[in-house]
């Protein structure tokens, strides 16, 4: 019975790597399937206001070094910024499948420069995780879960 | 280090691992010097939880003693005697300024992965899997705690660790189901599950103002210690059909507010179980929901239901035709425990509210896993195991 709910457990880890690495087609499409997609902005509220988000029109580091295209907005009902940002190239094909496995996909760049800006305008840092000091060992499953889990630092609804 | 680690389903040990350390300027370092077992762990136990490590680090409710801070930490420093809220907040984003912790947007370093469950990212938790942040758990000799100035609230002189212990998590979770249930003076409340969580829910009601109580479970000794120390009227649910005994105390309208503190393993008598173990067992559905459709049967029209046990996907014969015709308000969180511990510890130094009693078993980390096994098997009577690192 426990390698049964284990060999579910592995199917289970499988699945959701599959899902993410579904998931992360669905968000990130080749523009020639959707070229709307591929244009959208990628946006945060900040819980700040306009002038501390961007002073005298200089954007946050981690979106400066990004080549982008930015705009923003104060949000309605008090929340602060709304801060946009778009990749200003794309990759397509098979370049881009390349790109998304490297981390260097465009869109994926620039959704982590916008969760940093946010995280370090709101707290001063960017949280890390305790996985840099690790205390796991070397599983299949495990395994299995690292392909989903190397993503998801990147991922989240932007 | 020592430890206690996941290594698999149903599988714990103790191991050596490497000390935690500060990694973000507004860390600290805590020395452990209680944790206890939650029901929530269970979930990760039975493989129920996705996105768990062999060698992973468990436990998040719990107390210490700060012994190391980052050079950006302002309200804390080394000797503080503090509990640590379960789960992770910056204290500065949009909802942590509107005391909604649970759903902190800076906290959770792994964001894609409660993206793609639930459609939106929530905070870090401490050793509650890497889809909550790959965050140590409490049950070890140390923990690093981010944001430590607004995660962790100094203990009153007079208030005991143990009593401490519970607004980590268990007190907190359960004020919220009744605070955000709705009670209000005058009601009628019933709590499903008389674990640690329900009795603080069903306490926390009463102290709401709530006239009538009535917890319910099927474990006589947990039923007993809930009439004892919550003082409330409690149902044994393998001897009675629940709705109706609820329609027979509550003069045929069904409970004002109704507090589901079971979760995602759910048990019930008859077919019902069967059908959503054999779905759960197969990942047709990912929990099971028993509790949750009874309370949503139960409550009255108009009435209002709050999930506190720990769900993670998709559920299956969800009643949304009696939530939606009988007018009920339905809502869930994780604990915003921030919102709730310094009160909660005001009140347990007052007496108001009781928490030691729950911890029915206390023993060394090096018994963790003997004490996972009481506490999943509720042997002698085991309602909480509380690990002292330190002993």
């Amino acid at each position: 019975m426990k390698r049964l709910v284990a060999g579910a457990a592995v199917l289970a880890a499988a699945g959701l790597g599959m899902a993410r690495w579904a998931a992360s087609r669905g968000r990130v499409p080749s523009p020639a399937k959707d070229p709307l997609e591929a244009g959208r902005w990628l946006g945060v509220t900040i819980n700040r206001p306009p002038d501390e988000v961007a002073p005298s029109g200089h954007l946050p580091e981690p979106l400066a070094r990004v080549d982008a295209e930015v705009r923003m907005n104060k949000a309605p009902g008090d929340r602060g910024t709304e801060l946009y940002a778009r990749p200003r190239q794309h990759r397509a094909g098979a370049d881009g499948v390349f790109a998304r496995l490297r981390g260097e996909d465009p869109r994926t760049v620039v959704r982590t420069a916008l969760r940093e800006t946010k995280s370090l305008l709101e707290t001063g840092d960017v949280l890390r995780s305790d996985e840099e000091i690790g205390t796991t060992r070397p599983t299949v499953p495990g395994k299995v879960l690292d392909m989903a889990l190397g993503r998801a630092s990147e991922g989240g609804r932007l | 280090m020592k430890a206690l680690c996941w290594q698999g389903v149903n599988e714990l040990s103790v191991e050596q691992v490497p000390d935690p350390a500060i990694l973000n300027a507004q860390d600290a370092i805590v020395k452990v010097t209680a944790s206890t077992t939650c029901g929530s762990d269970l979930h990760l136990l039975g493989g129920y939880i996705p996105a768990m490590r062999a060698g992973d680090v468990i436990g998040h409710e719990f107390i210490g003693e700060i012994v190391e801070v980052g050079p950006e930490v302002n309200r804390h420093r080394a000797g503080d005697r503090v509990v640590v809220c379960s789960i992770i907040g910056c204290g500065r984003c949009w909802a942590c300024r509107h005391d909604e912790w649970s759903l902190c947007e800076n906290s959770n370093p792994k964001p894609g992965i409660t993206d793609l469950m639930w459609g939106g990212t929530t905070a870090g938790i401490f050793g509650y899997s890497h889809a909550m942040g790959g965050f140590r758990g409490s049950h070890a000799e140390y923990i690093r705690v981010p944001f430590v100035d607004y995660n962790a609230f100094t203990v009153p002189e007079g208030v005991s660790d143990i009593d401490a212990l519970f607004a980590s998590d268990a007190a907190p979770t359960g004020w919220m189901g009744a605070e955000l249930g709705g009670v209000k003076p005058g009601d009628v409340v019933a709590v499903w599950g008389c674990g640690a969580v329900g009795q603080m829910a069903a306490r926390a009601a009463m102290l709401l103002g709530a006239e009538r109580v009535i917890a319910i479970d099927r474990y006589p000794e947990r039923l007993a210690m809930t009439a004892r120390h919550v003082g409330c009227e409690v149902i044994d649910y393998t001897s009675t059909d629940v709705t109706a005994e609820l329609r027979e105390r509550t003069g045929g309208r069904g409970p004002d507010v109704c507090v589901e503190a079971v979760g995602m393993e759910a048990d019930s008598t008859g077919m019902q179980r069967v059908y959503d173990g054999v779905k759960q067992q197969l990942r047709l559905e990912q929990d099971r929901p028993i509790a949750v459709r009874e309370a949503i049967h139960a409550c009255r029209k108009g009435g209002s239901v709050f999930v506190l046990g720990v769900f993670a996907g998709f559920v299956d014969k969800f009643p949304l035709g009696a939530l939606m015709n009988k007018g009920l308000t339905l809502r869930g969180a994780q604990q915003h425990g921030q919102r709730y511990i310094p009160k909660l510890l005001d009140r347990i130094g007052k007496g108001d509210l009781k928490t030691s009693y729950l911890a029915t078993h206390t023993m060394s980390l090096d018994e963790g896993p003997k004490g996972y096994d009481m506490f999943k098997h509720k042997k002698d009577g085991c309602v909480r195991a509380v690990f002292r690192p330190w002993a």
